[in-house]
Protein backbone atom coordinates (compact mmCIF):
# COMPACT_ATOMS: atom_id res chain seq x y z
CA UNK A 1 0.00 0.00 0.00
CA UNK A 2 1.14 3.32 -0.96
CA UNK A 3 1.34 6.57 1.04
CA UNK A 4 -1.19 7.70 -2.08
CA UNK A 5 -3.26 5.30 -0.89
CA UNK A 6 -2.87 5.89 2.69
CA UNK A 7 -3.23 9.42 2.11
CA UNK A 8 -7.04 8.84 1.15
CA UNK A 9 -7.91 6.24 3.60
CA UNK A 10 -10.17 7.25 6.72
CA UNK A 11 -11.70 4.84 8.95
CA UNK A 12 -15.50 4.18 8.42
CA UNK A 13 -16.58 2.61 11.41
CA UNK A 14 -19.95 3.67 12.96
CA UNK A 15 -19.90 6.79 15.37
CA UNK A 16 -16.45 7.73 14.52
CA UNK A 17 -16.16 11.37 14.01
CA UNK A 18 -12.86 11.63 12.49
CA UNK A 19 -11.14 8.61 11.29
CA UNK A 20 -8.53 10.54 9.59
CA UNK A 21 -5.48 9.99 9.25
CA UNK A 22 -4.86 5.93 10.39
CA UNK A 23 -1.47 5.50 12.16
CA UNK A 24 0.75 3.31 10.85
CA UNK A 25 2.53 0.12 12.79
CA UNK A 26 4.73 -0.52 10.10
CA UNK A 27 6.29 -4.13 10.36
CA UNK A 28 7.88 -4.07 6.75
CA UNK A 29 8.62 -1.44 3.63
CA UNK A 30 10.01 -2.23 0.69
CA UNK A 31 10.59 0.55 -1.83
CA UNK A 32 9.36 0.04 -5.75
CA UNK A 33 10.30 2.01 -8.66
CA UNK A 34 8.12 4.30 -10.39
CA UNK A 35 8.11 6.53 -13.57
CA UNK A 36 8.05 9.70 -12.71
CA UNK A 37 5.32 12.04 -13.57
CA UNK A 38 5.07 15.57 -12.44
CA UNK A 39 1.97 16.20 -14.07
CA UNK A 40 0.12 13.69 -11.93
CA UNK A 41 1.80 15.06 -8.82
CA UNK A 42 1.08 18.55 -9.47
CA UNK A 43 -2.40 17.32 -10.27
CA UNK A 44 -3.05 15.01 -7.26
CA UNK A 45 -0.93 17.75 -4.93
CA UNK A 46 -3.98 20.11 -3.62
CA UNK A 47 -5.70 16.83 -2.66
CA UNK A 48 -3.54 15.37 -0.28
CA UNK A 49 -3.15 16.13 3.57
CA UNK A 50 0.22 17.69 4.00
CA UNK A 51 0.61 16.97 7.64
CA UNK A 52 -0.89 13.60 7.20
CA UNK A 53 1.64 12.48 4.39
CA UNK A 54 4.48 13.61 6.19
CA UNK A 55 3.60 11.92 9.27
CA UNK A 56 2.99 8.47 7.66
CA UNK A 57 6.36 8.78 5.78
CA UNK A 58 8.17 9.45 8.84
CA UNK A 59 6.76 6.55 10.16
CA UNK A 60 7.64 4.61 7.84
CA UNK A 61 11.35 5.60 7.94
CA UNK A 62 11.82 8.41 5.41
CA UNK A 63 12.62 12.06 6.99
CA UNK A 64 13.88 13.87 4.32
CA UNK A 65 9.79 15.48 3.37
CA UNK A 66 9.49 18.97 5.38
CA UNK A 67 7.02 19.65 7.46
CA UNK A 68 5.69 22.91 6.53
CA UNK A 69 2.97 22.60 3.88
CA UNK A 70 4.79 23.86 0.77
CA UNK A 71 3.87 26.70 -1.34
CA UNK A 72 3.02 26.09 -5.05
CA UNK A 73 6.77 27.23 -5.83
CA UNK A 74 8.10 24.35 -4.52
CA UNK A 75 6.43 22.53 -6.90
CA UNK A 76 8.38 23.80 -9.84
CA UNK A 77 11.51 22.20 -8.17
CA UNK A 78 12.49 19.24 -9.03
CA UNK A 79 14.81 18.26 -6.43
CA UNK A 80 11.16 18.86 -3.97
CA UNK A 81 8.97 16.85 -7.08
CA UNK A 82 11.59 13.69 -6.80
CA UNK A 83 10.90 13.64 -2.97
CA UNK A 84 6.94 13.97 -3.27
CA UNK A 85 7.14 11.35 -5.68
CA UNK A 86 9.40 8.78 -3.96
CA UNK A 87 7.23 9.30 -0.57
CA UNK A 88 3.74 9.08 -2.47
CA UNK A 89 4.38 6.33 -4.62
CA UNK A 90 7.91 4.34 -4.11
CA UNK A 91 7.32 4.11 -0.64
CA UNK A 92 5.08 0.51 0.19
CA UNK A 93 3.90 -0.86 3.53
CA UNK A 94 4.11 -4.39 3.07
CA UNK A 95 3.02 -5.75 6.04
CA UNK A 96 1.86 -4.21 9.67
CA UNK A 97 -1.22 -2.47 10.64
CA UNK A 98 -3.67 0.72 10.51
CA UNK A 99 -4.74 2.08 13.44
CA UNK A 100 -8.19 4.18 13.96
CA UNK A 101 -7.03 7.43 15.67
CA UNK A 102 -10.66 7.43 17.49
CA UNK A 103 -11.18 4.24 18.68
CA UNK A 104 -7.54 2.27 18.55
CA UNK A 105 -9.26 -0.36 16.29
CA UNK A 106 -6.49 -2.23 13.99
CA UNK A 107 -6.87 -2.82 10.71
CA UNK A 108 -3.82 -5.31 9.18
CA UNK A 109 -1.93 -4.85 6.17
CA UNK A 110 -0.82 -8.18 4.25
CA UNK A 111 1.28 -8.76 1.51
CA UNK A 112 0.44 -4.98 1.31
CA UNK A 113 -3.18 -5.12 0.77
CA UNK A 114 -5.19 -3.39 3.95
CA UNK A 115 -7.83 -5.14 5.25
CA UNK A 116 -10.77 -2.92 5.73
CA UNK A 117 -13.44 -5.09 6.22
CA UNK A 118 -15.75 -3.91 9.24
CA UNK A 119 -16.91 -6.13 11.56
CA UNK A 120 -21.21 -6.52 11.91
CA UNK A 121 -21.06 -4.09 14.52
CA UNK A 122 -18.88 -1.66 13.37
CA UNK A 123 -20.98 -0.65 10.72
CA UNK B 1 -23.94 -18.14 -17.61
CA UNK B 2 -26.84 -20.44 -17.32
CA UNK B 3 -27.19 -19.40 -13.93
CA UNK B 4 -26.20 -15.61 -11.81
CA UNK B 5 -23.41 -15.63 -10.01
CA UNK B 6 -24.78 -13.70 -6.93
CA UNK B 7 -27.53 -16.21 -7.08
CA UNK B 8 -24.73 -19.14 -5.82
CA UNK B 9 -23.04 -17.24 -3.20
CA UNK B 10 -21.75 -14.31 -2.07
CA UNK B 11 -18.77 -12.81 -3.69
CA UNK B 12 -16.26 -13.75 -1.21
CA UNK B 13 -17.21 -17.13 -1.35
CA UNK B 14 -18.36 -17.72 -4.37
CA UNK B 15 -14.60 -16.26 -6.03
CA UNK B 16 -12.68 -18.66 -4.13
CA UNK B 17 -9.00 -19.36 -5.25
CA UNK B 18 -9.89 -22.12 -8.35
CA UNK B 19 -12.97 -19.72 -9.17
CA UNK B 20 -10.70 -16.60 -8.85
CA UNK B 21 -7.57 -18.31 -11.04
CA UNK B 22 -10.59 -19.84 -13.58
CA UNK B 23 -12.13 -16.55 -13.91
CA UNK B 24 -8.68 -14.54 -14.72
CA UNK B 25 -7.20 -17.10 -17.34
CA UNK B 26 -10.26 -17.15 -19.26
CA UNK B 27 -9.07 -15.76 -22.05
CA UNK B 28 -12.65 -14.38 -23.34
CA UNK B 29 -13.17 -12.63 -19.87
CA UNK B 30 -9.79 -10.97 -19.95
CA UNK B 31 -11.13 -9.58 -23.13
CA UNK B 32 -14.27 -8.83 -22.27
CA UNK B 33 -13.07 -6.86 -19.15
CA UNK B 34 -11.01 -5.23 -21.09
CA UNK B 35 -13.57 -3.88 -23.46
CA UNK B 36 -15.52 -3.62 -20.56
CA UNK B 37 -13.28 -1.24 -18.65
CA UNK B 38 -12.13 0.59 -21.86
CA UNK B 39 -15.73 1.79 -22.36
CA UNK B 40 -16.08 2.81 -19.20
CA UNK B 41 -13.27 5.21 -19.05
CA UNK B 42 -14.04 6.88 -22.03
CA UNK B 43 -17.78 7.34 -20.64
CA UNK B 44 -15.60 8.48 -17.79
CA UNK B 45 -15.05 11.53 -19.84
CA UNK B 46 -11.73 12.71 -18.51
CA UNK B 47 -10.29 15.83 -19.97
CA UNK B 48 -8.14 14.78 -22.47
CA UNK B 49 -4.88 16.74 -20.97
CA UNK B 50 -2.65 13.30 -20.24
CA UNK B 51 -2.37 14.11 -17.29
CA UNK B 52 -2.64 10.62 -14.98
CA UNK B 53 -5.51 10.86 -12.69
CA UNK B 54 -6.46 9.09 -9.62
CA UNK B 55 -9.17 6.61 -10.25
CA UNK B 56 -11.27 3.97 -8.23
CA UNK B 57 -11.67 0.83 -9.34
CA UNK B 58 -14.56 -0.82 -7.31
CA UNK B 59 -14.81 -4.46 -6.95
CA UNK B 60 -11.44 -4.83 -9.30
CA UNK B 61 -11.59 -8.30 -8.62
CA UNK B 62 -8.16 -9.85 -9.97
CA UNK B 63 -7.21 -6.58 -11.85
CA UNK B 64 -7.83 -6.69 -15.13
CA UNK B 65 -10.15 -3.69 -15.64
CA UNK B 66 -7.32 -2.33 -13.38
CA UNK B 67 -4.77 -3.14 -15.81
CA UNK B 68 -6.60 -0.66 -18.52
CA UNK B 69 -6.82 2.09 -16.11
CA UNK B 70 -2.98 1.90 -16.07
CA UNK B 71 -2.40 0.95 -19.46
CA UNK B 72 -4.05 4.33 -19.78
CA UNK B 73 -1.39 5.79 -17.80
CA UNK B 74 -3.52 6.95 -14.52
CA UNK B 75 -2.82 5.78 -11.00
CA UNK B 76 -5.64 4.05 -9.39
CA UNK B 77 -6.89 2.67 -6.13
CA UNK B 78 -8.90 -1.03 -6.00
CA UNK B 79 -11.26 -2.46 -4.00
CA UNK B 80 -12.53 -5.97 -3.65
CA UNK B 81 -13.78 -8.22 -0.76
CA UNK B 82 -12.72 -11.53 -2.48
CA UNK B 83 -9.52 -12.17 -0.69
CA UNK B 84 -8.47 -14.90 -3.56
CA UNK B 85 -9.24 -12.21 -6.21
CA UNK B 86 -7.11 -10.05 -4.70
CA UNK B 87 -4.39 -12.33 -4.04
CA UNK B 88 -4.44 -13.46 -8.05
CA UNK B 89 -4.24 -9.31 -8.61
CA UNK B 90 -0.67 -9.33 -6.72
CA UNK B 91 0.57 -12.49 -8.67
CA UNK B 92 -0.21 -10.14 -11.68
CA UNK B 93 1.71 -7.31 -10.30
CA UNK B 94 -0.90 -4.76 -11.01
CA UNK B 95 0.27 -1.33 -10.45
CA UNK B 96 -3.02 -0.04 -8.66
CA UNK B 97 -3.24 -0.21 -4.64
CA UNK B 98 -5.51 -3.13 -3.32
CA UNK B 99 -7.83 -2.52 -1.03
CA UNK B 100 -9.99 -5.47 0.94
CA UNK B 101 -13.53 -4.44 1.86
CA UNK B 102 -16.98 -4.26 1.23
CA UNK B 103 -18.09 -1.67 -1.07
CA UNK B 104 -21.65 -2.28 0.35
CA UNK B 105 -19.77 -0.70 3.86
CA UNK B 106 -18.93 2.33 2.82
CA UNK B 107 -15.77 2.93 0.68
CA UNK B 108 -13.64 4.45 3.60
CA UNK B 109 -11.16 7.49 1.82
CA UNK B 110 -11.63 11.35 2.10
CA UNK B 111 -14.67 12.93 0.78
CA UNK B 112 -13.53 14.49 -2.63
CA UNK B 113 -10.10 12.71 -3.41
CA UNK B 114 -10.91 10.47 -6.63
CA UNK B 115 -10.85 12.12 -10.10
CA UNK B 116 -13.51 9.48 -11.16
CA UNK B 117 -14.65 5.59 -10.35
CA UNK B 118 -15.28 2.45 -12.80
CA UNK B 119 -16.99 -0.66 -11.78
CA UNK B 120 -17.01 -3.50 -14.27
CA UNK B 121 -19.54 -6.14 -13.21
CA UNK B 122 -19.40 -5.59 -9.80
CA UNK B 123 -21.95 -3.58 -8.62
CA UNK B 124 -25.28 -6.09 -8.92
CA UNK B 125 -23.46 -8.03 -6.26
CA UNK B 126 -25.25 -5.46 -4.27
CA UNK B 127 -28.39 -6.25 -5.00
CA UNK B 128 -28.61 -9.56 -3.18
CA UNK B 129 -28.18 -8.59 0.69
CA UNK B 130 -26.16 -11.21 2.44
CA UNK B 131 -26.16 -10.16 5.56
CA UNK B 132 -28.41 -8.38 8.03
CA UNK B 133 -26.38 -5.45 8.45
CA UNK B 134 -26.35 -4.66 4.92
CA UNK B 135 -28.21 -2.03 3.29
CA UNK B 136 -26.71 -2.10 -0.11
CA UNK B 137 -26.07 1.57 -0.32
CA UNK B 138 -22.75 2.46 -2.15
CA UNK B 139 -21.19 5.78 -0.83
CA UNK B 140 -19.39 8.05 -3.18
CA UNK B 141 -18.32 10.88 -1.16
CA UNK B 142 -14.82 10.15 -2.49
CA UNK B 143 -15.78 11.44 -5.99
CA UNK B 144 -14.68 14.90 -6.58
CA UNK B 145 -16.51 17.47 -8.24
CA UNK B 146 -17.90 17.27 -11.64
CA UNK B 147 -16.32 13.62 -11.23
CA UNK B 148 -18.13 10.94 -12.64
CA UNK B 149 -18.58 7.18 -11.64
CA UNK B 150 -19.18 5.02 -14.44
CA UNK B 151 -20.54 1.29 -13.53
CA UNK B 152 -21.26 -0.93 -15.90
CA UNK B 153 -23.57 -3.46 -14.50
CA UNK B 154 -25.69 -6.87 -15.34
CA UNK B 155 -28.78 -5.93 -13.60
CA UNK B 156 -30.92 -9.14 -13.63
CA UNK B 157 -34.12 -7.12 -14.20
CA UNK B 158 -36.06 -4.14 -14.66
CA UNK B 159 -36.58 -4.09 -11.24
CA UNK B 160 -32.89 -4.46 -10.06
CA UNK B 161 -31.93 -1.63 -12.29
CA UNK B 162 -34.93 0.56 -10.96
CA UNK B 163 -33.55 -0.17 -7.55
CA UNK B 164 -29.93 0.93 -8.32
CA UNK B 165 -30.82 3.88 -10.56
CA UNK B 166 -33.13 5.17 -7.57
CA UNK B 167 -30.72 4.58 -5.01
CA UNK B 168 -28.27 6.82 -7.17
CA UNK B 169 -31.31 9.82 -7.38
CA UNK B 170 -31.79 9.67 -4.12
CA UNK B 171 -28.32 10.14 -3.00
CA UNK B 172 -28.05 13.38 -5.39
CA UNK B 173 -26.32 12.24 -8.21
CA UNK B 174 -26.98 12.99 -12.03
CA UNK B 175 -26.78 10.65 -14.23
CA UNK B 176 -28.96 8.14 -16.25
CA UNK B 177 -27.88 4.69 -18.20
CA UNK B 178 -25.76 4.37 -21.55
CA UNK B 179 -26.82 1.08 -23.46
CA UNK B 180 -24.50 -0.23 -25.97
CA UNK B 181 -26.11 -2.84 -28.98
CA UNK B 182 -29.55 -2.57 -27.15
CA UNK B 183 -30.95 -4.54 -29.27
CA UNK B 184 -28.67 -7.59 -29.25
CA UNK B 185 -29.05 -9.50 -26.28
CA UNK B 186 -25.38 -11.00 -26.94
CA UNK B 187 -23.96 -7.63 -26.88
CA UNK B 188 -25.87 -5.67 -25.19
CA UNK B 189 -24.07 -4.04 -22.17
CA UNK B 190 -25.23 -1.21 -19.36
CA UNK B 191 -23.38 1.50 -17.98
CA UNK B 192 -24.63 3.50 -15.02
CA UNK B 193 -23.04 6.88 -15.46
CA UNK B 194 -23.46 9.53 -12.42
CA UNK B 195 -22.23 13.02 -11.89
CA UNK B 196 -21.67 14.43 -8.53
CA UNK B 197 -22.12 17.61 -8.57
CA UNK B 198 -22.09 19.90 -11.33
CA UNK B 199 -19.93 19.29 -14.08
CA UNK B 200 -16.95 20.82 -15.18
CA UNK B 201 -17.21 22.20 -18.09
CA UNK B 202 -15.09 20.50 -19.98
CA UNK B 203 -16.94 17.31 -19.44
CA UNK B 204 -19.80 16.72 -21.74
CA UNK B 205 -22.51 14.23 -21.88
CA UNK B 206 -21.47 10.57 -23.20
CA UNK B 207 -22.55 10.26 -27.16
CA UNK B 208 -25.65 8.71 -28.12
CA UNK B 209 -29.09 10.13 -28.72
CA UNK B 210 -30.89 11.70 -26.14
CA UNK B 211 -34.37 11.13 -25.46
CA UNK B 212 -36.88 8.40 -24.80
CA UNK B 213 -36.97 7.24 -28.59
CA UNK B 214 -35.40 4.09 -29.17
CA UNK B 215 -34.03 4.04 -32.27
CA UNK B 216 -35.00 1.17 -34.33
CA UNK B 217 -31.59 0.34 -36.02
CA UNK B 218 -30.99 -3.19 -36.64
CA UNK B 219 -27.18 -2.69 -37.82
CA UNK B 220 -25.35 -3.44 -34.74
CA UNK B 221 -22.17 -3.34 -36.07
CA UNK B 222 -22.63 0.51 -36.13
CA UNK B 223 -22.03 0.49 -32.38
CA UNK B 224 -25.29 2.18 -32.10
CA UNK B 225 -25.68 3.49 -28.42
CA UNK B 226 -28.21 5.60 -26.96
CA UNK B 227 -28.13 7.75 -24.45
CA UNK B 228 -31.41 7.39 -22.38
CA UNK B 229 -31.97 9.45 -19.44
CA UNK B 230 -33.52 8.34 -16.34
CA UNK B 231 -34.28 4.67 -18.76
CA UNK B 232 -37.14 2.58 -17.10
CA UNK B 233 -38.83 1.18 -19.36
CA UNK B 234 -37.01 -2.11 -21.05
CA UNK B 235 -37.62 -3.94 -23.83
CA UNK B 236 -38.60 -7.59 -22.84
CA UNK B 237 -36.03 -9.51 -24.20
CA UNK B 238 -37.12 -13.23 -24.82
CA UNK B 239 -34.90 -15.33 -23.41
CA UNK B 240 -33.70 -18.34 -25.40
CA UNK B 241 -35.42 -21.07 -24.70
CA UNK B 242 -34.50 -24.51 -25.13
CA UNK B 243 -36.52 -26.75 -27.74
CA UNK B 244 -39.45 -28.58 -26.44
CA UNK B 245 -39.13 -31.72 -27.19
CA UNK B 246 -41.97 -33.48 -27.93
CA UNK B 247 -42.75 -37.06 -26.92
CA UNK B 248 -41.70 -37.82 -30.71
CA UNK B 249 -44.26 -38.76 -33.37
CA UNK B 250 -43.20 -42.55 -33.30
CA UNK B 251 -43.37 -44.90 -36.41
CA UNK B 252 -46.91 -45.54 -35.92
CA UNK B 253 -48.11 -42.11 -36.85
CA UNK B 254 -45.47 -42.17 -39.49
CA UNK B 255 -47.25 -44.93 -40.97
CA UNK B 256 -50.73 -43.57 -40.83
CA UNK B 257 -50.26 -39.99 -42.25
CA UNK B 258 -48.29 -41.78 -45.23
CA UNK B 259 -51.35 -43.97 -45.57
CA UNK B 260 -53.90 -40.85 -46.01
CA UNK B 261 -51.04 -39.14 -48.49
CA UNK B 262 -51.35 -42.22 -51.15
CA UNK B 263 -55.21 -42.13 -50.67
CA UNK B 264 -54.89 -38.42 -51.66
CA UNK B 265 -52.82 -39.59 -54.97
CA UNK B 266 -49.65 -38.33 -53.89
CA UNK B 267 -46.36 -40.20 -54.65
CA UNK B 268 -45.28 -41.59 -50.98
CA UNK B 269 -42.08 -44.15 -50.76
CA UNK B 270 -42.82 -47.37 -50.04
CA UNK B 271 -42.25 -48.14 -46.51
CA UNK B 272 -39.50 -49.89 -45.39
CA UNK B 273 -37.93 -50.99 -42.02
CA UNK B 274 -35.96 -47.31 -42.61
CA UNK B 275 -39.92 -45.69 -42.00
CA UNK B 276 -39.43 -43.37 -38.93
CA UNK B 277 -36.27 -44.62 -37.84
CA UNK B 278 -34.90 -42.50 -34.98
CA UNK B 279 -31.83 -40.04 -36.51
CA UNK B 280 -29.39 -38.66 -34.95
CA UNK B 281 -29.99 -35.95 -32.75
CA UNK B 282 -28.53 -33.04 -34.85
CA UNK B 283 -30.18 -34.34 -38.26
Amino acid sequence: MRLLTHNMLSSNIKGVANGFPLLIEVEKVIEKQVDFNPDFLKNIFPKIEWQALVQASRSMGYSELPEESPESSMLDSDDFLMKFHHVLLELHLEEGALVCPETGRKFPVNKGIPNMLLHEDEV
Amino acid sequence: MANRPELIAPPEIFYDDTEARKYTSSSRIIDIQAKLSERALELLALPGDGVPRLLLDIGCGSGLSGETLSENGHQWIGLDISQSMLNIALEREVEGDLLLGDMGQGLGLRPGVVDGAISISAVQWLCNADKASHEPRLRLKCLARGARAVFQIYPESVAQRELILGAAMRAGFAGGVVVDYPHSSKSRKEFLVLTCGPPSISSEAPKGKVGDMESCSDDESSGDEENRTVCISDRHRPRKKQKITKKGKGREWVLKKKEQMRRKGCAVPPDTKYTARKRKARF
